[in-house]
């Protein structure tokens, strides 16, 4: 390692529950595939991780068609975690992903326990898999998901069901639409969640005024961008707080300021959504400021700042 | 290496009511050798709070000159700031995306271009590649408008023979492209169409009364247009490869699939 007169090369790695990240900067579930599109537009060795769309027991079809909708400083989707099922997922997906130096996180969606323990079960031997995040939050889909993230009671047991069987760590990723995001984290940590993400898209609703119709073919569906960032950092700073366990932050990230925002308000990585459909590169561009950003402050390790506006 | 890049807008003008032709100049570096008719570009509007890129296909290609060209109807806050760039201002694109028409299984055939409104202008890059794919081939285009308030015409009738259709009556036949296309009577070995659902659907069916393929382009709502986040797909006949269910990407396997493939 160097040392210039800019003080020490910034070390970017962290570490959340015993895995070690290049840098903190991960894909946010969801808007980065396998990493298989994006890999035409960029080095996925640069990435901390890639946090591939949520993977069920089965393929799943997703809903209807208009599925996405863009709104001012954001975009609507209601996809309806569309996978090819666990097997395509494993022979395709997850051996695409053998090529790059940098973590994988498979992200597992389901309809009862038994479709995330089956799923979870599926990929116990899967060594390139790092960890596991499960989707107990998406708000376009009438079964499960959503519905074990927003009562506390649920989310526990599921999560204990699922540490149960999962060989690797286990982030819960968690709701933004309740009323106590700390209490859920709690919930997650009590059930043996090794680490939670947050937060997933905010329910909301656009309306086609010349059609007079709904935009999305679902009515509802999931707001993300860098419309919802500061709700994204608000509720980053309490799940932090109130919990022990790590905290991956999500939710309209789009320069490395806001990286930092949810780094200082207390997450241990942070995850790129919706900007990545923006610019491809945004993940990578978010990496190098956040590099910048510590030479300028002569901050040794990321670790440093993580949660440092807490009291 | 795919990538995001930089454009210089060398013409934006209003070419028809609300219907404008956009052209680009291309950066020497990562230019395409070559586009399937068909294919689209991303078009990010100048305003940051509109984050997704705007799909839009690619209506016209001069690769000596580097020159892409676009036409593109204003339909929302997004196009609307697309139409007051100016001439000599930067626009990033994303592109060349998706799939275009198997000019392998087109070439050298009698084709029937079927265009509705703002769907007619990637039939003509489509044109300009089968006549110079073959000078015997017979290319009909039957572009159908609202009214006389005509696009594209004139570049049309340098590489096919044009019928003009017009809901009103007030410029060529009075009716839709797949009436004006069966009172024209031609024979025809396939059909490409782009335009309106309910126009692709009378090509659907138009196309399996003359027992004949047809290739249709699609449309719809997309986000990242690369293949990500599977909000643009449409229900297919068959499972497909990728979903394991029947979807298809409209922005990856399409936008033009054979009629026969979608379930529209």
């Amino acid at each position: 390692m160097n040392n210039n007169a800019q003080g020490p090369v910034p070390d970017l790695s962290v570490e959340i529950a015993g895995v070690r990240f290049k840098t903190p900067v991960m894909t946010a579930s969801g808007t980065f595939g396998s990493g298989i599109e994006y890999s035409q537009f960029m080095d996925l060795n640069r990435l901390g991780a890639v946090v591939t769309k949520g993977v069920a027991n089965v393929p799943w079809p997703g809903n209807p068609t208009p599925r996405v909708a863009e709104v001012y400083g954001g975009m609507l989707n209601a996809i309806g975690l569309q996978n090819p099922g666990i097997d395509v997922f494993i022979e395709r997906d997850l051996a695409f992903l053998e090529q790059f130096d940098t973590r994988v996180i498979v992200n597992v969606c389901g309809r009862s326990v038994a479709d995330y323990v089956e799923t979870v079960e599926r990929l116990r031997d899967e060594k390139r898999v790092d960890m596991l995040e499960i989707n107990v939050s998406c708000p376009n889909v009438k079964e499960g998901a959503i519905a074990f993230g927003t009562n506390a009671d649920m989310l526990f047991s599921i999560t204990k069901e699922i540490k149960k069987a999962a060989a690797q760590p286990v982030i819960m990723k968690l709701t933004p639409n309740v009323t106590s995001i700390a209490e859920m984290a709690k919930a997650a940590e009590a059930g043996g969640a090794d680490a939670v993400s947050l937060i997933n898209t905010i329910t909301g609703m656009k309306i086609d005024v010349e059609r007079q119709t709904f935009a999305l073919a679902n009515k509802t569906g999931g707001l993300s961008g860098p419309a919802i960032h500061p709700v994204a950092v608000r509720m980053v700073y309490e799940a932090s707080r109130a919990v022990r366990i790590p905290v991956i932050g999500m939710g309209g990230i789009r320069t490395a300021e806001d990286a930092l925002e949810m780094i200082l308000a207390g997450a241990s990585g942070v995850a790129v959504g919706a900007m990545s459909f923006h610019d491809p590169l945004t993940a990578i561009h978010v990496t190098e400021g956040i590099e910048d950003y510590m030479r300028r402050h002569k901050t040794g390790s990321v670790s440093e700042l993580i949660g440092a506006v807490h009291e | 290496m795919k990538a995001k890049i930089k454009v210089t807008v060398v013409e934006n003008t209003m070419i028809a009511g609300g219907v404008y032709r956009i052209k680009f100049l291309l950066p020497a570096e990562g230019c395409p050798d070559n586009i399937r008719p068909g294919q689209f570009v991303g078009v990010y509007v100048p305003d940051a709070s509109r984050l997704l890129p705007r799909p839009i296909s690619i209506n016209f290609w001069e690769p000596d000159e580097r020159i892409l060209t676009l036409v593109y109807r204003v339909s929302g806050e997004g196009t609307s700031l697309l139409s007051k760039v100016k001439t000599g201002e930067s626009l990033s694109v994303i592109g060349i995306l998706g799939n275009g028409y198997p000019m392998e299984e087109l070439l050298k055939k009698n084709v029937l271009l079927a265009g509705g409104g703002i769907g007619a202008p990637p039939l003509l890059e489509l044109a300009k590649q089968l006549r110079a794919g073959g000078s015997d081939s017979r290319i009909t285009a039957v572009l159908g408008y609202r009214t006389d308030d005509l696009f594209l015409v004139d570049e049309f009738r340098q590489y096919a023979d044009v019928i003009i259709a017009t809901d009103d009556g007030t410029a060529g036949f009075k009716g839709n492209v797949i009436e004006a296309a069966k009172a024209a009577g031609g024979t025809y070995d396939v059909i490409c169409s782009c335009g309106p659902m309910p126009m692709l659907r009378g090509v659907k069916a138009y196309a399996a009364e003359l027992g004949i393929p047809a290739y249709i382009s699609l449309e719809e709502r997309m986000a990242c247009g690369v293949g990500v986040c599977l909000g643009c797909v449409c229900k297919t006949v068959h499972r497909d490869a990728h979903s394991l269910v029947n979807n298809a990407r409209v922005c990856t396997e399409g936008p033009v699939f054979p009629a026969e493939e979608v379930d529209i």
